[in-house]
Order: structure tokens, then C-alpha cells, then sequence
């Protein structure tokens, strides 16, 4: 035990850190395959939707692991979920504003 | 005055204030990169045609770039893992690493960007390298600001793990919880700008 180990640090003991740490290196492993994955995939010249939808849910995947993990929204309190629930929803409105007005046919010149 | 609720949890909340801080604004910055998506969007969609791409952009630089983040986020939670585990030699290294792999990103946009203009691609050009500019532009200067911040934190700002460590832990973990986002962004706007 060294002289400047950091006892007051409140939550995690050292056991649970090392499984911790051995939970960031296997979320790496993942994510570089992954990202090897969206390259690859990008080979196949797919059509647009298709790729899109593949390439949107690898990225969120990847996205979720790097959320989950590297940020600890696995273990987080509740107010942290209810902001990003806001969030999340917020979200999905400004996402959805362009395909609104594209299901409309407004911003379509056909 | 001392800056209340660094190390214990407030009672209402459940958490630090620089917790539910950084969060707050990581929000504030999902709907600030949200917006412009929403713009890329919108653009694309209403385009009569529009470019892949890897027709115009350099792929092999931006995989590596990729990578290069997707490392960076692990030596960033590996500089939090040490602090929790005391080691504050190995935090130094993790965190050095951390700043190292953000230096090369910027090279490497460097490279990226320069053989755009030399080729006289401006922002200006057409409306996929205005939005390939702007959103990889705002993103580099988010990789900037949280290189700042972890180099203080490698730096000068490290005196605190002297006098508080918890605090100074929990400051480490706020700078990486911005550093993961900064990655998290990267991640939708590789495949997103390059490969669609």
C-alpha cells in the first residue's frame, strides 16, 4: 500500500476497479472490431438505406458501449437518467424535424 | 469560500455537483451537434444528388483517427482507474497517453484538412463540404478544449491529489466523462461524413 493511496475516495474498492479495468479492455477489443466492421461494410456499396440503417446502428452500438462503460450510465443515480431521458426525447424531436418535413414532400421538388 | 458538494453526494441529488454539472452541459451539447445533424439531414435529403463520402474524403486517415479516440477514451478511463486505485504514477502515464492520442487526431485533421484546401476544397466549395467543415470543425474544437483541461489536470492542476485526492479523482472522472462524449460524437460522424 502506497502513501498517497487515495482511501477517502468514496464507491469503488480497489476489487471492484480491477474488474472494472478488465471490463474497459474487453469494451475496447469490441469497439475496434466494430469500427473495423462500419470499413468493411462500407466495401459491400450497399444502397443508401440500407447502409444508412447499418451504418446508424453499428455507430450506436458503438455509441452505447462507450456510454455505458467508459461513462458508467450502467451504474448512475436516477437524476442523471431523467436528464438524459429529456434529452433523449428533445433529441428525437429535432431528428424527426427533418423527416417530417420531408414526408410532406415540402422540401422535395418532384 | 469552498466550492460546496465536490466529495460527498448532496442529499437531494444523489451526486457531486461537478457530476450532475457535466452532465447537464453534455446535454446541452447532445442538442448542440443534435442541431447540426439535423441540418446535414435535412440538406442531404432535399439535395438532387449528393456525394458518398469516401469519393471525396480520405478514409484510411479517418479509420485511423478512429482508432486513435476509441484508444484515447481507454487510457482516459484507465488515468480515473488509477487514481481510484492510488497509483499516481500510472494515472500520470494513462493520462499523458490520453492527451498524446488527442495531439495525433489534431495531426492528423491537420493533414486531413490541408490536402482538402491545397486541392482547393473550401467550406464554400459545395454544401457536403460545408457541412463536413463545420461539423468535423466544432468537433476538433472539442478534442482542443478537453486537451486543455487533461492537460492541467496532468499538470499543474495535479497538486490537488496532494492536499484532496477524492476531489481531485472526481475531477478527473468529470474531464473523462467530456472526453468520452468528445469520442462518442466522433463515432456517428465517421461512418455518417465518410463512408455514407
Amino acid at each position: 500500500m502506497t502513501s498517497d493511496h487515495a482511501a477517502s475516495v468514496p464507491g469503488d474498492h480497489a476489487a471492484d476497479v480491477d474488474r472494472h479495468v478488465r471490463i474497459y479492455i474487453t469494451v475496447f477489443v469490441t469497439l475496434m472490431v466494430l469500427t473495423v466492421i462500419t470499413v468493411a461494410i462500407s466495401y459491400l456499396h450497399l444502397s443508401t438505406p440500407v447502409a444508412v440503417a447499418v451504418a446508424l446502428f453499428v455507430a450506436t452500438v458503438k455509441g452505447s458501449l462507450v456510454a455505458a462503460y467508459f461513462m458508467h450510465l450502467v451504474s448512475e443515480k436516477k437524476l442523471i437518467y431523467a436528464v438524459l431521458l429529456l434529452t433523449i426525447v428533445f433529441f428525437i424531436v429535432l431528428m424527426a424535424l427533418p423527416v417530417v418535413t420531408h414526408s410532406n414532400g415540402y422540401w422535395i421538388h418532384e | 469560500m469552498d466550492i460546496p458538494y465536490t466529495v460527498e453526494v448532496r442529499r437531494d441529488t444523489g451526486l457531486t455537483n461537478g457530476k450532475i454539472g457535466i452532465w447537464l452541459f453534455l446535454a446541452s451539447e447532445v442538442m448542440l451537434f443534435g442541431a447540426l445533424f439535423a441540418s446535414y439531414i435535412l440538406i442531404r435529403t432535399g439535395a438532387p444528388s449528393w456525394p458518398r463520402g469516401d469519393t471525396i474524403l480520405n478514409v484510411p486517415l479517418a479509420t485511423l483517427n478512429t482508432i486513435v479516440l476509441i484508444a484515447s477514451s481507454v487510457t482516459m478511463v484507465m488515468a480515473w482507474a488509477s487514481l481510484m486505485r492510488g497509483r499516481f504514477g500510472a494515472y500520470r502515464m494513462y493520462m499523458g497517453a490520453t492527451i498524446l492520442c488527442g495531439l495525433v487526431f489534431l495531426v492528423v485533421k491537420y493533414f486531413e484538412y490541408s490536402a482538402k484546401l491545397h486541392h482547393g476544397l473550401y467550406p464554400s466549395t459545395n454544401n457536403f463540404l460545408a457541412i463536413y467543415f463545420t461539423l468535423t470543425g466544432l468537433h476538433g474544437l472539442h478534442v482542443i478544449g478537453g486537451m486543455a483541461v487533461n492537460a492541467y489536470f496532468w499538470g499543474p492542476g495535479a497538486k490537488l491529489w496532494k492536499t484532496n485526492p477524492a476531489w481531485f479523482t472526481n475531477r478527473v472522472e468529470n474531464s473523462g466523462l467530456f472526453w468520452h462524449f468528445v469520442d462518442l460524437v466522433w463515432i456517428f460522424l465517421f461512418p455518417t461524413l465518410y463512408l455514407l
